[in-house]
């Protein structure tokens, strides 16, 4: 199974690579960007496939070290195989 | 004295504080690498700058997870002095050893310049040969070291009085002109609550001396080799 792992900063730390992406946006001619943020994505792959025994340790590992917790937050998503 | 400095994968002035302190006080400390985990008691663990992991993922989130962390987290309770530059800074920040975190730069880019540092408190380990509010003129080279808490360690770091450098003017203006990075208050360096820990993002052993373009690094060694001894 994959876990997705979205890494945003915080909405209230500024984000000056978003910015600079929404200036391009903008003076490329898409006037319609008011905002934009930047952020990762951490994709694992686990030995498992099963969502409710791993939640807990993958919310471990985005604590412990894949996140930091004063200036980023996270969203998990589990991809089932098949 | 004993001094050790940490050696990580990626480390890159663990040498140039190495010659500093050997050309100020006659003695070489020793390296440590990364992944020790027993060894000799220390007065003072340097964690240098560089690039520990290719600042991989966050600047310092993999060199904080080393081995050699969970002593020096250790020794740090016990009171050995630590002091993390640049890098070092942000592996600090990382392991929680000091408050706050380290960004990118404001303006994205890496900046290598030499900038202007207040002494805002000279009443520490790592300060006390320096004047209060004086003016030094010491080299930064980063591209994260925005530094960034939450408005409530802001207050704790004032009131303690653990900001120790901020960046200013050569007139000791603080304000956003003189601000390189768009750390919160122009915070240059800070101690933890206890004062055995320093984080900062200049580099001191890189005008440590005359030949490199200043000496105002040498003060800053002189006050812990007085500290420890």
């Amino acid at each position: 199974m994959k876990v997705k792992i979205e890494v945003m900063l915080r909405d209230a730390i500024l984000d000056p690579q978003g910015n600079t992406i929404k200036k391009s946006l903008n003076s490329l001619g898409f006037k319609n960007v008011k905002n934009v943020r930047q952020g990762k994505l951490i994709e694992v792959d686990l030995n498992s496939n099963s969502p409710i025994k791993e939640k807990k340790k993958i919310e471990k590992m985005c604590e412990d070290v894949l996140t930091n917790s004063l200036t980023e937050k996270y969203k998990i998503k589990f991809l089932k195989n098949k | 004295m004993k001094i050790a400095i940490v050696v990580f994968p990626g480390s890159n002035c663990d040498r140039d504080i190495s010659w500093a302190i050997k050309n100020i006080s006659g003695k070489k400390p020793d390296y440590l690498w990364h992944k020790e985990r027993n060894f000799t008691n220390y007065d003072l663990i340097i964690l240098p700058g560089g690039f520990s992991y290719g600042d991989y993922l966050r600047c310092g989130a993999i060199g904080s997870q080393s081995p050699i962390m969970n002593e020096i987290k250790k020794r740090s309770k016990k009171g050995t002095k630590i002091i993390g530059i640049c890098n070092g800074f942000q592996i600090l920040t990382e392991s929680k050893l000091l408050p706050g975190s380290l960004l990118q730069n404001e303006n994205l880019k890496f900046i290598c310049k030499k900038i202007f540092l207040k002494v805002k408190n000279n009443n520490t380990f790592f300060s006390k040969k320096y004047k209060l509010n004086e003016i030094i003129n010491v080299p930064i080279a980063h591209m994260e070291g925005r530094y960034f808490c939450n408005q409530e360690t802001l207050k704790q770091l004032e009131s303690n009085e653990q900001i120790i450098f901020q960046y200013c003017n050569d007139n000791g203006n603080i304000n956003d002109f003189n601000n390189p990075n768009g750390s919160i208050m122009n915070i240059a360096g800070i101690v933890n609550l206890k004062g055995n820990v320093l984080g900062m993002m200049p580099h001191p052993e890189r005008c440590s001396e005359e030949i490199l373009g200043g000496e105002n690094g040498i003060r800053f060694f002189r006050s812990i080799f007085e500290s420890i001894n």
